[in-house]
């Protein structure tokens, strides 16, 4: 690979490139799914290309391509030099990256079994019984499930002298249940909706999955969904299940913390923060048992790397202390942002290394890494036999938040009631909805360690041309309190 | 670009390679380059070469699949290879339809030499020119300019080849100044057809309109849908237009076809031959691409089929099948969702906007919508925000701009108070076509929450 990267630097930085870095990545992608019974879905995925980044002019110029070839080489390098200087031509600032992240080292996930040691039979097979447990059980219409393996192996080099080459290798499965009469219809997942939980590792994470083993429950609940309760409308008591959890931290600390969007790089897609940097380590955005941490060493994370896509180390960064804001995702270019907006040295600013790309074809932006609410004191048992009136909600199903990250409305797939600490009656259609910090400062307990997990995200948007990131939430079930449900009765 | 003529090359040795009954490749070529912007300046600038094949083999009914982007011999034959691998494992697959004979194929004209040819200096100047707009009226421009050459291909081993060369333009822009924002977009196969200048203007216009927004109280009110908020209708209620999730049970179409739902003065179809939109005659198994009523003035119309669903229900092909797998767009693949639209037009209307501001005497004009999903699919509930405008309507006038509001709505309740449907139609961007939609005015929309700016 030192070839073809010395190719491209060499390039960048004759055509006037006063920085550059190349990525080379090749991506392994083995898909199985079932639906109904038959195969869906059985399927190899391959992609190889390379990525070149530059500041030329003192602006951001990329340019990417799937054919590694020296002249290709050479004239994507050309090109994205080109494009930088296009880019000066409506610029501002120039571009600067602090100082110098120079680092030659390799890094692996690791894995006890090799997802793609596994044959394909023992996947199908697995999936085939879980589909054929949910669709025994009567009422259920559609049954579906899907494993995937992936390997990414990159290298990164750049004109710094950092040579970085790493191995992430994830795994993620999952089950849903269709359950459809006349007037209504319900699915539940296991164990996570949209298709699946993925973490970094190997087949072990599956098989401690059990699909098969759950997958009668989650045939059993959808169907008893069809005809529960519809969710009340009230202001309550909330308790999150861990699924739910997880998709609360990612859209209302997760993105909201990104800096680029903080600093308007998003105002046009997705929208910007509240968090703006006069906030910074004075505003209080939860209750005091609410610490989040930006964490991208934490063992399994779906966001666990051993560097970011510009070079720098995998770090653990705070991010809310004691319900105080102190911390944002940061690159390297707006971390010296910051610390000039603060008055602080920018010889000093140091990124926390949150920069990634989707893919070779793709610029990194700041994404998240494992975003992860720190655990509690509470066992689950004593947090609910602790709440007198209100609803647990569980497993996503439909989420929705305003473009600053404040106004959020979130629906879950399945909901209990809970009157005088115990779980009384299953609900369906469940909603809740917010503002940020009101409700992160209504949250009175964390579950403990015991019941904290990290679980995956493998389908986080953000950017045009659009990026699709695998990011972790580590998390255990929360209490929230007066908390508006159930915005649609049906 | 790669051209017929090489794509066809890459196809053959892809069917010489295989020994499967069956065989078929669909081949992707992309060349993209975007110019995004944002506090009046570029902040990222980037292109894409890339190039995808998706190999798809049958042995009999069992059906295996494998993608690549190694062109070489090595590559292509490793990727026959892993499908037939799969193909082997696979448990035999009732409803495979088998591949299509060679279907004749009107090509339709969608390339434009001048969006092809356009640099990054191009970009820079429109964007440029949208930057200096936003500066002089002291309000910070940001968005995001495309012009991207696709190149999509079909063949199998029945001698079936489409092969469709196709460019596009898109431009959004969002403006922002202290306390209000404002949205333009619009896209085109031809660049010439994207007004940035004009969009900018628009998008200016909106934003300093919309300062010092107030509050308002939640509720359901009358409203004034732009074309931009009205495309999100579109899209929702097209998404689940495809037949297996009409046969699931998923969709608000299930069991409704032939009823009156929505509002006579609503006609939505899907028409990827229009060239209009951004035309792309044929689907991912080759088939010919029809156009498909959806909504036929208010009453419910037909899905859009595949082979295999239009098989499993003893119809034809309408030509809507998504490829299996999609390495350039992964959320546009087969599989999950099965057929899908991706031509959506509402049809239009008679009226102006300013028409139907003036028959409103106390409700709200909507920019666009915000992170809109689904609450629940059997009458398309859709929660969302507004953003980028939203203004009060008293007495046939806009008034005051308004702090942005949350509704959660059936999206096909709302298409059946329609009142008022725009004369124009504009075009937006969407994962692989355009969608076309015109402004509405709706009799009632429900409001159910409110942010703080």
């Amino acid at each position: 690979m030192k070839e073809w990267t010395d190719l491209a630097l060499d390039t960048a930085r004759a055509k006037g490139a006063t920085y550059a870095d190349i990525r080379i990545v090749h991506r392994r992608v083995q898909q199985v799914s079932v639906r109904n019974g038959a195969v869906d879905l059985l399927a190899e995925h391959e992609t190889v290309g390379f990525g070149v980044r530059v500041v030329a002019d003192g602006a951001w110029g990329f340019s990417s391509s799937s054919r590694l070839t020296r002249e290709e080489v050479q004239r994507v390098a050309a090109e994205a030099v080109a494009i930088a200087q296009a880019s000066a031509t409506v610029g501002k600032e120039p571009v600067d990256l602090g100082p110098p992240e120079v680092h030659v080292d390799t890094y692996r996930t690791p894995f006890e079994i090799d997802p793609f040691g596994v044959s394909l039979e023992e996947k199908l097979a697995l999936l085939l019984a879980a589909d054929e447990a949910m669709r025994r059980v009567k009422g259920v219409r559609v049954a579906r499930g899907n494993l995937v393996a992936q390997r990414e192996r990159k290298t990164f080099a750049s004109t710094e002298g950092s040579y970085i080459e790493q191995e992430i290798t994830e795994v993620g499965g999952g089950i849903v249940a269709y359950a459809v009469d006349e007037t209504e219809i319900q699915q539940r997942s296991y164990p996570n909706s949209f298709g699946r939980d993925q973490r970094t590792g190997g087949w072990e994470i599956v098989q401690a999955m059990d699909l098969p083993g759950n997958a009668e429950r989650i045939a059993s609940e959808a169907v008893a969904l069809l005809t529960a309760d519809p969710c009340p409308c009230e202001v309550t008591t909330l308790i999150l299940g861990p699924t739910q959890l997880a998709l609360q931290v990612h859209e209302s600390c997760g993105h909201p913390t990104e800096l680029d969007r903080v600093l308007g790089a998003e105002a046009a897609y997705a929208g910007t923060s509240f968090l703006t940097p006069d906030k910074l380590g004075a505003f209080r955005y939860g209750s005091p048992v609410v610490n989040l941490t930006a964490d991208a060493t934490v063992p399994g994370g779906l966001g666990t790397f051993g560097y970011d896509d510009e070079g720098v180390p995998a770090q653990r960064v705070p991010l809310v202390r004691e319900g105080i804001f102190v911390g944002y995702l940061t690159s390297r270019e707006t971390a010296v942002q910051l610390a000039k907006m603060r008055g602080e040295d920018p010889e000093r600013a140091r990124s926390g290394g949150a920069m990634r790309a989707s893919g070779w074809n793709r610029i990194p932006l700041i994404r998240m890494t494992n975003i992860n609410l720190e655990p509690g004191e509470w066992t689950f048992d004593d947090l609910i036999a602790d709440t007198e009136h209100g609803i647990y909600m569980e497993t996503n199903r439909s989420w929705s938040i305003d473009d600053k990250r404040l106004n959020f409305q979130f629906g879950t797939e399945i909901a209990y009631e809970i009157r005088h600490g115990r779980m009384v009656r299953l609900l369906k259609n469940a909603i809740y909805t917010g503002i940020t910090p009101e409700f992160w400062g209504s949250c009175d307990a964390v579950c403990n360690v015991d019941h904290w997990r990290v679980w995956g995200t493998p389908n986080c948007g953000k950017g045009q041309p659009g990026q699709v990131a695998h990011v972790g939430h580590g998390v255990a079930p929360a209490r929230f309190r007066n908390v508006q449900v159930g915005v649609m009765v049906n | 670009m790669l051209g017929e003529k090489r794509i066809r090359g890459i196809a053959e040795r892809v069917l010489a390679a295989s020994e499967a009954d069956e065989t078929e490749v669909v081949i992707f070529g992309l060349e993209e380059r975007l110019t995004r912007f944002a506090n009046n300046f570029i902040h990222q600038n980037v292109a894409e070469t890339n190039v995808a094949a998706v190999v798809r083999v049958a042995l009999g009914k069992r059906v295996g699949t494998a993608t690549t982007n190694d062109l070489s011999d090595v590559g292509l034959e490793r990727a026959v290879e892993q499908a037939t691998a799969a193909a082997r494992l696979s448990p035999e697959d009732p409803d495979y339809p088998g591949l299509p004979e060679p279907t004749p194929v009107e090509p339709v004209e969608a390339f434009d030499e001048r969006t092809a040819a356009y640099t990054p200096a191009d970009r820079a100047r429109d964007v440029g020119a949208i930057c200096r707009q936003a500066e002089a009226k002291g309000v910070t421009a940001s968005g995001a300019f495309r012009t991207s050459v696709h190149e999509f291909a079909v063949a199998n081993s029945h001698g079936l080849f489409a092969y469709h060369p196709t460019t596009i333009a898109d431009l959004t822009t969002v403006v922002m100044a202290d306390d209000s924002a404002g949205y333009a977009a619009g896209a085109s196969w031809k660049v010439e057809e994207v007004d940035g200048v004009g969009l900018g203007a628009e998008a200016i216009e909106r934003a300093l309109r919309g300062r010092n927004p107030q509050p308002l109280e939640p509720g359901t009110y009358p409203v004034v849908l732009e074309a931009y908020a009205v495309a999100d209708i579109v899209a929702f209620i097209t998404q689940m237009a495809g037949a297996m999730l009409v046969s699931e049970g998923r969709s608000w179409m299930t069991g409704r076809q032939g009823e009156r739902l929505m509002s006579p003065l609503i006609s939505i179809w899907d028409d990827g031959r229009d060239p209009a939109g951004w035309p792309l005659p044929f689907d991912f198994e080759g088939m010919p691409r029809r156009r498909v009523d959806i909504v036929r003035e208010g009453v419910v119309g037909e899905p859009v089929y595949d082979r295999r669903w239009a098989r499993k229900e003893g119809k034809t092909s309408t030509g809507h099948a998504l490829p299996l797998s999609n390495p350039l767009s992964p959320w546009l693949s087969g599989g999950a969702a099965g057929p899908l639209p991706l031509h959506p037009v509402m049809g239009a209307g008679e009226h102006a906007v300013e028409e139907m501001i003036a028959s409103v005497s106390r409700g709200l004009y909507v920019t666009r919508f915000h992170y809109t999903r689904m609450v629940h699919p059997r009458d398309a509930v859709i929660t969302g925000m507004t953003r980028d405008g939203t203004f009060l309507i008293e007495d046939g006038e806009i008034t005051v701009p308004v702090k942005n509001l949350r509704f959660t709505q059936s999206y096909v309740e709302a298409l059946a108070s329609v009142e008022m449907v725009g004369r124009v139609l504009r075009r937006q961007r969407t994962g692989l076509g355009i969608l076309r939609a015109p402004a509405l005015k709706l009799s009632a929309f429900r409001f159910t929450g409110a942010t703080t700016f």
